[in-house]
């Protein structure tokens, strides 16, 4: 096997596991604070996209596209927490789906009536075209890594402020007390319509740097938040750490399946039947790597605490 | 649970009306001069009897599937592929549709009924979407564009054809009788009993002594195999198969379906579907971005409208 | 037996036998691993080391559920019951997971003689008998106490777990407990695990102290009233005053 071709795989694998990351972060940081299922967090990534991409062609900057997306998914974020999201924390979670479910349905609307059934093309900045030579005979297109540079800092930072910040501390205290923070002087409603707006932002991010790749489309958050589903069952529900390291495992066997696996069964199969079950096992094979992690650990890898 | 039939409830008086139109529509739409709604009304029937299914997981047993619709899909690929390989006898294909419902919802419900709460809605979702990726992937039935299935399903039997219109509306009708009847035996008998109370304090069904798991698994097969019913159906129906006849939205909509008739009733699921797609196929005509209005229209019947309609259409004082 | 969670001994070296047909009661403060003592009884926690006999079997590896079916049934500190059953209800679906196996999926069970005719029997003989078509939600607090016994009586049980039996109840609704339950003596084994003390020394035949998951003493209710460890340990500064 080529083995240029397996690190850039690997490297590609990575890169979607950053991507799942973002996602994964704000909605694992949404449930196992506010104990609230948000489909509707593949719809932040769908207007990140599209914002943040309708401001880098005005502008003709893709980092001001990126800068000014920031400030614009927290407040559509918190926006879209206080006007309804908010009602939904004491109800159940089959209320949250159907809620998020109706809120899908009409962003994906909205944003066909703004932008057209098209979608949006963004293109590259010129500075991240090209490759870079990694040694070893592999070059690397400049603008992934750079996807899996920004994303890493993103989990630093994230780290940081969950562990260490004030702002962190009272999430934390949210989380784990509402009343007791509440009483220490916290406005637990705007603590949580911020951390909404967090979330909204790691996944407009995660949708934005994106779209030079992949180009913005209607929809294009939902594949995306079916597989961040499937990192924080396997990460456990709540805890970043659990969602950093299931999502790059998640990206990493995803993309590696999908290019290798019918190499390897043809180790074992006839060639046409290795060729027509690898594409199909593959695209299963997130899916079947959930069901046996959740065979024998039914509350993922990182369980939150107190879950027993 | 005190099963009083008070025929003038508004709930029962719609349930009347809406199970009413489906046995006249054949007649009543081509003489009113709208023949397309013969169509649309079968379209119903096969939903609602998929979301007869799903209540009686959801309603009645408190299993929150999000991925309901991929027995939809399984029961129709099953129909289609049979086909595609020149098999068009009923009785090989029906016997399989059910059968791989029956085993692909066993092996779901084993995995995902090992969890609880919101990981079991994520698990279901995620399964489903495994096999709607499949379906994708399947580039000989089709990948995306789906599947035409030449002819509908052969009985072999001169007096019962399928390909007569009329006797395919009114087998769906039949089946969708006959699933409420299902359902209604179901949720009554010993099994039902303990699928209830398993919804209402499962650690106090342990406490008695029953396993809880193989009743919910039980049931999720039940329901899975109802649902792939009317998915071969669909598939009859429609002459075409699909990888989006499972897609997630589906599962999404099916819940709804349910909601909005209302959890835990008998016919709720019918008039829910009856209601949702009357809506949408309404909505559609006005505009293409109907979905606009349909989506704060779902947000507000959930903030608003928790009882779906038959909560509205009970009196207060009659509610539990 | 043993069980600990991370270094934290719950149950210490805990060995307790009951007779049967008698009350046995364990008492003790908060954190003495009464709780502990139950899930392990009742089969939600396994022990670390040990065994747990039933009528000449172990059953320390069997399941809640297999734990019921052997004859071991147990009561909520919390109530536990079905809410949106009726009390009649709430009491057949026991009877029903005593009789075996439920997978009858067609027979109406509402109207099923061999469920209700136990279940009405039962009812009356616990007090309930004017309030079996009440929703179980609606019984007064007492009321609901004494369902969620009944529940537990009629999987048809040779030994009764009863996980404070008099938990959140005002006076009188204790004396009608204990009235109950001492109208229950002697058809069952029972151990008792109780805060309220006038309860456990009215009915008790022997009484076991719990303090940091340790048995320190076993003895008849008399025995215990006097044991000088017992006082200083436990009941010194609470045995002036009445109940806890």
């Amino acid at each position: 096997m080529d083995y240029v071709l397996l690190i850039e795989q690997f490297l590609n694998g990575f890169q979607l596991g950053i991507i799942l990351f973002l996602m994964a972060a704000g909605l694992t940081l949404v449930f196992g604070i506010m104990d609230l299922v948000n489909l509707a967090h593949g719809s932040m990534f769908m207007i990140g996209a599209f914002v943040g991409g309708t401001i880098a062609a005005v502008t003709g900057s893709f980092v001001i596209g990126v800068v000014l997306m920031i400030p614009a998914m927290l407040l559509i974020g918190m926006a879209v927490e206080m006007t309804t999201l908010r009602t939904l924390y004491p109800r159940d979670h089959l209320d949250h789906v159907l809620a998020t479910f109706g809120l899908i349905l009409f962003f994906n609307a909205a944003t066909r009536l703004i932008w057209g059934p098209e979608g949006l093309v963004v293109p590259l900045p010129d500075f991240l075209e090209g490759s870079v030579a990694l040694g070893i005979g592999i070059t690397y297109p400049v603008y992934r890594i750079m996807i899996i540079v920004v994303g890493l800092l993103v989990a630093l930072g994230l780290y940081v402020l969950v562990a260490k910040t004030r702002i962190g501390m009272l999430i934390r205290a949210g989380a784990s007390n509402r009343t007791m923070a509440g009483a220490l002087g916290v406005n637990i409603p705007m603590l949580f319509s911020v951390v909404f707006g967090i979330g909204a932002v790691l996944a407009g991010l995660a949708g934005l740097i994106i779209t030079p790749i992949t180009a913005a489309q209607i929809g294009m958050g939902e594949d995306v938040l079916i597989l961040a589903f499937v990192v924080i069952v396997i990460g456990g529900i709540g805890s970043i750490r659990g969602a950093f390291i299931a999502s790059i495992v998640t990206g990493v066997i995803d993309t590696m399946g999908r290019s290798f696996l019918d190499v390897f069964l043809l180790l074992f199969l006839p060639e046409n039947a290795a060729e027509s079950a690898g594409p199909a096992l593959s695209s299963m094979m997130i899916y079947i790597l959930m069901a046996a992690i959740l065979f024998f650990r039914p509350q993922g890898l990182f369980p939150p605490k107190g879950a027993q | 649970m005190k099963d009083v039939i008070d025929l003038k409830s508004p709930a029962n008086i719609l349930t009347i009306i809406v199970v009413g139109l489906c046995a006249v529509v054949p007649f009543l739409a081509p003489a009113l001069g709208e023949p397309f709604y013969v169509i649309v009304f079968a379209r119903i029937m096969v939903w609602a009897i998929a979301a007869v299914s799903l209540n009686l997981i959801m309603g009645y047993g408190g299993m929150i599937s999000f991925g309901h619709a991929v027995y939809l899909g399984i029961g129709a690929y099953a129909i289609g592929i049979l086909a595609f390989h020149g098999v068009t006898s009923a009785w090989i294909q029906w016997p399989v549709a059910i059968g791989a419902c029956a085993v692909i919802s066993l092996i779901f419900g084993a995995i995902s009924l090992r969890t609880r709460g919101v990981y079991f809605i994520m698990i279901t979702l995620a399964l489903a979407q495994m096999l709607f990726f499949l379906s994708v992937s399947a580039e000989r039935y089709g990948s995306d564009d789906g599947l035409n299935i030449l002819a509908r399903s052969d009985f072999g039997v001169s007096f019962f054809s399928l390909e007569d219109n009329m006797t395919m509306y009114y087998t769906i009708f039949a089946f969708l009788l006959a699933s409420v009847f299902v359902s209604w035996k179901l949720v009554h008998s010993r099994f039902g009993v303990v699928m209830r109370a398993a919804k209402s304090n499962e650690t106090r069904v342990q406490a008695v002594g029953v396993s809880t798991y193989r009743y919910r698994l039980t049931a999720f097969v039940i329901a899975g195999v109802m649902c792939g019913i009317a998915g071969l159906l669909q598939a009859n129906l429609e002459r075409f198969v699909s990888p989006d006849m499972m897609n997630w939205p589906r599962s999404g909509e099916l819940i709804f379906m349910v909601v909005l008739g209302g959890m835990s009733t008998l016919f709720g699921p019918v008039t829910g579907a009856f209601v949702f797609l009357m809506l949408s196929e309404i909505l559609s005509t006005w505009t293409i971005h109907w979905h606009i209005i349909f989506g704060p229209f779902l947000v507000l019947i959930v903030l608003f409208a928790r009882g779906g309609i038959a909560g509205l259409l009970t009196p207060r004082a009659s509610r539990e | 037996m043993r069980k600990s969670f991370g270094g934290l001994t719950a149950t210490d070296n805990l060995s307790l036998e009951a007779t049967r047909g008698e009350i046995h009661a364990v008492i003790g403060p908060n954190g003495a691993g009464k709780t502990t003592l139950v899930h392990l009884l009742s089969g939600l926690l396994k022990p670390d080391a040990g065994e747990i006999m039933f009528e000449g079997r172990d059953i320390t590896r069997l399941s809640a559920p297999a734990r019921v079916n052997q004859g071991l049934a147990r009561s909520f500190q919390i109530t536990s019951i079905f809410r949106e059953f009726t009390v009649l209800e709430n009491v057949m679906l026991s009877v029903q997971a005593g009789q075996g196996h439920s997978f009858r999926f067609w027979r109406p069970a509402a109207k099923d003689e061999s469920l209700r005719a136990p279940a009405r029997e039962l009812l009356e003989r616990v007090g309930l008998g004017g309030r079996m078509d009440v929703k179980a939600g609606n019984l007064a607090h007492g009321e609901q106490r004494q369902l969620e016994i009944a529940i537990s009586l009629a999987t048809g049980p040779s030994f009764l777990l009863l996980d404070e039996p008099m938990a959140g109840m005002g006076l009188e609704e204790s004396q009608v407990m204990i009235d109950f339950l001492k109208a229950l003596k002697g058809d069952y084994t029972m151990l008792l695990i109780e805060h309220d003390m006038d309860a456990v020394f009215a009915l008790a035949d022997r009484i076991t102290v719990l303090v940091y998951g340790r048995a320190i003493a076993t003895g008849t209710p008399d025995e215990i009233r006097n044991d000088a460890s017992v006082r200083a340990a436990y009941l010194g500064d609470e045995a002036s005053g009445g109940t806890v």
